[in-house]
C-alpha cells in the first residue's frame, strides 16, 4: 500500500505516527504542493492511503484507524468517541489555531489559549478517568489522532498552560513515543510548518480564523470584544504589581550602530526617493514614514536597529533637469537633496543615516558587484539598435529624443512614451526624430550593451524566494507581484545606458556608458551604509546575524524581489538579502491622484506651511496607510480624525488622567487598591497591548494604531463609569476608589506615551514631560505594569491637541486643489484668506491664545461634567467665546464666522 | 431485547434522522453538548445539538457516530461496521464524512460539491463501502434526505449515481422509517444532461 503525502502539512503527522505504531508496511510518497489531490473529497494537503485493493482512504483519522486495525486493535466506544470529537470539534479549531500561529504570527501559548475549552475537555477526561491515555492505559488510535492534531500547534508540552497538568503529562509521554518521534522527524517538524505556512498563505483563511486580525476594515465594533478569562485577569494583575522593575532596561546602541552578537539585528531600508521630485504625502507614507514608525518600534523593543535611506540621484531625469535649469547634474542633486533632507527632518524621520547615491562608495561597490557578476558569467553582451546624434557625439537615451508619435502622429512625443496617446514607444520607431540637445537629426546605429542574465539566475532566485517567503513576512502584494513576474518568465535585462550622469561601467568598450539606474540604485543602500560606517559589510554581508526589512510602494517590488536579489545572488559574496518585503498600495488625494504639474495634492515641503503639526500629519497618514488596498487622503477626514480620535479620545483621556492627579491629589500619584473591575481593565489593556505587538511584529502599522486608540477608549469609559470627580467628595471608601481610578488611568496614559512613540514622537515626548515618566520606563514589554507608582510626582499637565476648525480646513483644501474645491462658492471668503491664515504675524501670541482656548474649553467641559451651576457655566462659556474670537482674529479669520458657530455648538 | 427490535429502535431514533431535533426516547437521552464538547469551537455551520446516550454503565456516549456504532454492536449487527480492517476503515471514513462534510455544509455550493463528490465515488459502487451495506449507508441516507427531497428532476438526473444509491437505500428493509419517500423517475427526461 502506498501513502501519498502531497504537502508536508500537519495532517501527515498522525498518519505517519499510526503507521509507525502499527509497523504497517507502507510505501511513502512525498508529493509537491502542486500535485492534484488523490481523492476529490478532501483538501489537497491531506494525505491519502492507497490500499492494494485499489481503495483510497482520504480521511487521516480513518487511515489511522486502519493501521491500528491491521495491528489487531479493535476500536472501542471510547476511542470512537475521541475520533468523532477530534473530527468535529478539535480539527476545525486546530486549523484556525494553526493559521493564527503560522500566518498571523501568534505564539504557541496564544494559539493554545485559542483552543480553550477543547484542551480543558481533554484535561478533564484524563483527570476523571485517571488513566494514562485517552482510551485506556496504553496508547490507542485516539491518542495518536489527538496528539497529531495538537503537536504542530504546541510542539512541546511547555506551550500548554501549567494548570492543565494531566494534559501536559499525557502530551509529553505521547511526544516521547518512538512512533510519534519518528513521525515528527520525518515530517521534519518544525521546518515542515514553514512549508505549510507558505501553502496556507496562498489559501483563503479558514473561516474560523477570519477574526479581528485579518480584517482590513477600519472600525471595530465595541461589542465584538472577546470575553476575558480569570487566568488573564489574574496574570494582568500580577504583571501590574511587578512594576517598572520588571521592564527591560532601555538599550542605547553605540554609534555607529553595528550588529551585535546575540541580539536581534534589524536593518531597515526605505526605497530611495528620486532626487529631482519633491515627495508628496503618498511617497512619504509609502516608504519613509512607514519604515520610520517600524524602526522606532524596533528600538523601543530593544532590538539593535539601523535605518538607512537617501536620495537616488543618477539617471536621465537628473541630466535633463540639469539642462533645463542650466545647472550641472551635481548642482541639481545638491539642491534637491537638501530639500528632501529638510522635509524628512520636519516629519521627524529617525534615519540613522540619510545619504545619497552620488558618492565614491557607490562607484566602488557597484563596480565590485559588476566585476563579480562578469567573472561568474552572469552578464551577456548584445547589440542594440539605437539613435545616435553625430553633432553631440553620443548615443541618445530615450528621454533625449523627441519626434512624431508612430501611433497618433503627435509631434512632440518623447523617446519612451507619447504624452498624447500614452503609448510606450521604442525610440527608434519615432518619425522625424530630433536630438533634444542640439535639435540635430540622429541616425540609427548599432551599439553594444550589457545584460544581466536573469534566466541563468532564476533557479537560485526561486530557491532563495521559497526560503525567504517561508521564514519572512512579505506583504501579500509583494508576493503576488513577484510571483507574476516569475511566472511570465525572466528575460535578460540591459544594465547599461548611454548617459554621462551615472556610475561608469569599468569595462573596455563600455567606458562611455554608465549603469542603468535600476541596477545602480538599490546598491545605494549599501553605499549609503558604507558612508555611515566603514564596517558596512557587517550589515550587508551578514545574513546570519542581520534581518533585512525593505519598505517601498508596490511599484518598486520587482526591483527588490527579483532584480536586485539576482544581482546579489550572482555576485555571490554572502550578501544580506531581504527577509521581509513590506510594500504599500497607493495613497490618492481626495478623489484623484497627486499631481505636481497640476498642483494637486500636498507635497512634503508644503505640509509644514499648513500650520498643522508634523505629528498630526504622521498620525493621519499612518491612520490611513494603504496597507491592504489603496486609500485616499481627504481634508474633511483629516479634520474628523483629528477632532474625534486625537482630541476627544486620546488627548482627552491623557489630559483627564493627568489633570485628576494634579487637581485631586496635588500632583502626586495616589495609592491604589485594585478591585476586580480595575483588574478586568488591566487585562483588557494587556490584551490590546499584545495585539499591538502582534500587529507591529508583522508590520501591520495601520492596524496597530487602532490598538492605541482602543486603549484610550477603554480609559475614557473607565473614567466615565467610575466618576472619580464625584467620588473624591465622598466617604473614605469612595475617596480610595477615586485614587485607584486616577492612578490606573495615569499609568495607562504613561503606557500610551510609549506605545505612541513610533507614531507621534513629539506628542509622546510631551506626555513624557508632563507626566515626568522616568526614562527607564520608556521601553515596550508585553505586560502593562505600574510605571508611575504611588508617590510619583507629575509635572504640569496641558492639552496635547488642538481642534481643527472647518473653515481652516476648507481654506487648505482650496489652496491645495482637489475635485470638490471648485464647486464650493467662495463669495463669503475673501480670496487672500489662506495667505493671511498662513502668515504667522505673531505666532507666539497665536500659540498662547490657542492654549488658552483649549484650557478654557477643558474647564467648561469639566464644569459641565461636574454638573456645576448654570450661571457659572454660562460665565465660563462667555469667556471661552471671547477667547475664540481673539484667536480667530489673530489667525486672520473673520470672527463673525466662528462666534455663531461656537454658540450653535452649545 | 430482540435483535430486530434494537436495530429498528436504532434506526428510528430521532438523532439518527437529523440529530438537530434530538428528543428524549427509549434508552437514549439527548442533551446539549456533553463534557464541554460543544461550544466555542463549532464547525463552519453551527453545530446544533450533539446527542448524548446515557447508558446504565459509565458516563455516557457523545456523538452520533459513536452512539450509532455502539447501538449496532448492542444489536449484534457488527457486520454493519464492516468485516475486514479495510471495510471498517472505509465505514469509519464515510461516517466521518457524514458528520463533518454533510452536516457541516451550509451553502448551496457546499451541497453541490458533496453531491458531485459522492456521484463520482458511487460511479462503480453499489454501497458507500463497495459491495456491502453498512452503517455508513444508513447514516448518509439520513444526512442527505433533506437535500434529496429538494432536488429537481433535472438535478436528480445530474447526480445519477447518488440518486440510484439513495433510492436503493430508502427501499432497504427497515431504513426509511418515518422519513418521506423521495420519488425518482425511472426514464431519463434530460438525455443530454450527464
Amino acid at each position: 500500500m502506498q501513502l501519498r503525502v502531497p504537502v508536508r502539512g500537519p495532517a501527515a503527522l498522525k498518519v505517519l505516527a499510526a503507521a509507525g505504531a502499527a509497523a504497517a508496511p507502507v510505501q511513502l510518497v512525498w508529493g509537491g504542493p502542486s500535485e492534484p489531490p488523490r481523492a476529490p473529497l478532501r483538501p489537497p494537503w491531506a494525505p491519502a492511503l492507497e490500499l492494494d485493493s485499489g481503495t483510497v482512504l482520504f480521511s487521516p483519522n480513518a487511515i489511522c484507524q486502519f493501521f491500528f486495525l491491521t495491528r489487531g486493535d479493535e476500536p472501542t466506544d471510547l476511542s470512537n468517541q475521541w475520533l468523532e470529537w477530534e473530527a468535529t470539534e478539535l480539527q476545525p479549531a486546530a486549523t484556525a489555531a494553526l493559521y493564527a500561529r503560522l500566518v498571523l504570527g501568534r505564539t504557541a501559548l496564544e494559539a493554545a489559549q485559542g483552543l480553550g475549552k477543547l484542551l480543558t475537555h481533554i484535561e478533564q477526561s484524563l483527570a476523571r478517568r485517571g488513566a494514562a491515555f485517552l482510551a485506556g492505559d496504553t496508547p490507542s488510535v485516539a491518542d495518536v489522532v489527538v496528539w497529531g492534531t495538537l503537536f504542530p500547534i504546541l510542539q512541546d508540552e511547555n506551550s500548554l498552560p501549567s494548570e492543565l497538568q494531566a494534559l501536559r503529562t499525557w502530551f509529553q509521554s505521547m511526544t516521547l513515543l518512538e512512533a510519534c518521534r519518528d513521525a515528527a522527524d520525518s515530517v521534519l517538524m518544525p521546518k515542515a510548518l514553514l512549508e505549510f505556512k507558505s501553502y496556507l498563505q496562498k489559501q483563503p483563511p479558514p473561516c474560523l480564523a477570519m477574526q479581528r486580525a485579518t480584517s482590513n476594515e477600519p472600525e471595530e465594533e465595541e461589542g465584538s470584544e472577546r470575553a476575558l478569562t480569570e487566568e488573564e485577569i489574574a496574570a494582568a494583575a500580577d504583571a501590574w504589581a511587578r512594576g517598572a522593575a520588571a521592564l527591560p532596561k532601555p538599550w542605547q546602541p553605540q554609534k555607529p550602530v553595528l550588529p551585535v552578537e546575540g541580539m536581534r539585528n534589524v536593518l531597515i531600508t526605505s526605497a530611495l526617493p528620486y532626487v529631482n521630485n519633491v515627495p508628496h504625502l503618498g511617497n512619504i507614507i509609502g516608504c519613509v514614514l512607514s519604515a520610520d514608525t517600524f524602526a522606532r518600534y524596533c528600538r523601543l523593543r530593544n532590538w539593535n536597529t539601523l535605518y538607512v535611506c537617501g536620495t537616488d540621484e543618477y539617471g536621465t531625469a537628473t541630466e535633463t533637469k540639469a539642462v533645463e535649469e542650466g545647472l550641472t547634474p551635481q548642482e541639481i542633486c545638491n539642491k534637491y537633496h537638501t530639500i528632501h533632507a529638510d522635509i524628512y527632518r520636519w516629519f521627524d524621520i529617525s534615519f540613522d543615516c540619510f545619504g545619497r547615491t552620488t558618492t565614491p562608495s557607490q562607484t566602488t561597490i557597484a563596480q565590485d558587484i559588476f566585476q563579480r557578476l562578469l567573472a561568474r558569467g552572469f552578464l551577456l553582451q548584445d547589440t542594440v539598435e539605437q539613435l545616435r546624434c553625430e553633432g553631440c557625439q553620443r548615443f541618445l537615451a530615450d528621454r533625449f529624443v523627441e519626434g512624431t508619435c508612430p501611433f497618433c502622429s503627435y509631434e512632440e512625443a518623447r523617446g519612451d512614451q507619447c504624452d498624447k496617446c500614452g503609448k510606450l514607444i521604442n525610440a527608434v520607431e519615432l518619425k522625424n526624430p530630433q536630438c533634444k540637445l542640439c535639435r540635430g537629426v540622429p541616425t540609427v546605429k548599432p551599439t553594444q550593451h550589457l545584460f544581466l542574465d536573469l534566466p541563468k539566475l532564476e533557479e537560485r532566485l526561486e530557491a532563495w524566494l521559497e526560503q525567504s517567503w517561508a521564514t519572512g513576512d512579505w506583504t501579500a502584494n509583494a508576493r503576488y507581484i513577484t510571483r507574476s513576474w516569475i511566472r511570465d518568465g525572466l528575460k535578460p535585462r540591459c544594465i547599461t545606458r548611454d548617459l554621462k550622469w551615472g556610475t561608469p561601467v569599468p569595462l573596455d568598450g563600455f567606458r562611455d556608458k554608465v549603469f542603468y539606474v535600476w541596477f545602480d540604485a538599490p546598491i545605494g543602500y549599501l553605499s549609503i551604509t558604507a558612508n555611515y560606517t566603514d564596517q558596512w559589510e557587517r550589515w550587508w554581508k551578514n545574513p546570519q546575524q542581520v534581518e533585512l526589512y525593505n519598505f517601498m510602494a508596490k511599484d518598486n517590488v520587482p526591483f527588490h524581489s527579483v532584480i536586485f536579489p539576482c544581482s546579489l545572488l550572482g555576485a555571490d559574496d554572502n550578501y544580506t538579502l531581504v527577509n521581509h518585503l513590506i510594500a504599500t498600495e497607493y495613497l490618492n488625494y481626495e478623489d484623484g491622484k497627486f499631481s505636481k504639474s497640476r498642483g494637486v495634492g500636498v507635497f512634503g515641503d508644503m505640509a509644514k506651511d499648513t500650520g498643522i503639526p508634523a505629528d498630526i500629519w504622521r498620525f493621519y497618514l499612518l491612520y490611513l496607510r494603504p496597507e491592504g488596498q489603496d486609500s485616499a487622503f481627504s481634508w474633511s477626514d483629516l479634520m474628523l480624525k483629528n477632532n474625534s480620535e486625537l482630541l476627544n479620545n486620546l488627548g482627552n483621556f491623557i489630559n483627564r488622567a493627568g489633570m485628576f492627579v494634579c487637581k485631586f491629589f496635588g500632583g502626586t500619584v495616589p495609592n491604589m487598591v485594585l478591585t476586580p473591575d480595575d483588574k478586568r481593565l488591566l487585562a483588557r489593556v494587556t490584551l490590546e497591548l499584545r495585539q499591538y505587538h502582534q500587529l507591529l511584529e508583522k508590520v501591520r502599522i495601520r492596524e496597530a494604531l487602532r490598538c492605541i486608540l482602543s486603549i484610550s477608549r477603554h480609559g475614557n469609559q473607565y473614567i466615565q463609569v467610575n466618576e472619580p470627580w464625584k467620588r473624591i467628595k465622598g466617604d473614605e471608601k469612595d475617596r480610595q476608589h477615586a485614587g485607584t481610578v486616577t492612578g490606573v488611568a495615569v499609568n495607562m496614559a504613561s503606557l500610551l506615551a510609549v506605545m505612541l512613540q513610533p507614531y507621534m514622537p513629539s506628542v509622546s515626548l510631551a506626555i513624557q514631560g508632563q507626566l515626568c515618566i522616568p526614562p527607564d520606563s520608556f521601553v515596550l514589554s508585553h505586560d502593562f505594569t505600574c510605571t508611575l507608582p504611588p508617590g510619583h510626582r507629575v509635572g504640569t499637565v496641558s492639552p496635547l491637541f488642538q481642534k481643527l476648525e472647518n473653515d481652516r480646513v476648507e481654506a487648505l483644501r482650496r489652496r491645495f486643489g482637489g475635485g470638490q474645491a471648485k464647486q464650493t462658492p467662495s463669495a463669503s471668503q475673501p480670496p487672500p484668506a489662506p495667505e493671511t491664515l498662513m502668515a504667522p504675524i505673531d505666532s507666539q501670541r497665536l500659540q498662547e491664545l490657542t492654549q488658552e482656548v483649549a484650557r478654557q474649553g477643558n474647564h467648561v467641559r469639566q464644569l459641565k461634567a461636574n454638573k456645576a451651576e448654570k450661571a457659572q457655566i454660562d460665565m465660563e462659556v462667555a469667556k471661552l467665546l471671547e477667547l475664540k474670537k481673539q484667536l480667530a482674529l489673530a489667525e486672520g479669520k473673520s470672527p463673525e464666522v466662528s462666534v455663531p458657530k461656537g454658540k450653535q455648538k452649545k | 431485547m430482540g435483535l430486530e427490535v434494537v436495530v429498528r429502535r436504532c434506526l428510528s431514533h430521532p438523532f439518527l434522522s437529523r440529530w438537530s431535533s434530538a428528543k428524549d426516547g427509549g434508552a437514549a437521552g439527548a442533551g446539549r453538548g456533553g463534557a464541554g464538547a460543544a461550544g466555542e469551537a463549532a464547525g463552519p455551520a453551527e453545530r446544533e445539538q450533539i446527542p448524548v446516550l446515557q447508558t446504565n454503565s459509565g458516563p455516557g456516549l457523545t456523538g452520533i457516530m459513536t452512539i450509532a456504532a455502539y447501538l449496532v454492536k448492542q444489536a449484534k449487527k457488527e457486520q454493519l461496521l464492516g468485516s475486514t480492517a479495510e471495510e471498517k476503515a472505509v465505514v469509519q471514513q464515510w461516517l466521518e464524512y457524514r458528520v463533518t462534510q454533510v452536516d457541516g455544509s451550509s451553502s448551496k455550493e457546499d451541497t453541490r460539491i458533496i453531491l458531485k463528490d459522492l456521484n463520482i465515488h458511487l460511479e462503480d459502487k453499489v454501497y458507500l463501502a463497495g459491495n456491502v451495506f453498512t452503517l455508513a449507508d444508513i447514516l448518509m441516507y439520513y444526512g442527505l434526505h433533506h437535500i434529496m427531497v429538494d432536488l429537481t428532476v433535472q438535478e436528480k438526473e445530474k447526480y445519477l449515481n447518488v440518486s440510484r444509491w439513495f433510492n436503493h437505500i430508502q427501499h432497504y428493509p427497515g431504513v426509511r422509517q418515518h422519513l418521506s419517500n423521495v420519488v425518482f423517475i425511472k426514464n431519463r427526461l434530460y438525455t443530454n444532461a450527464h
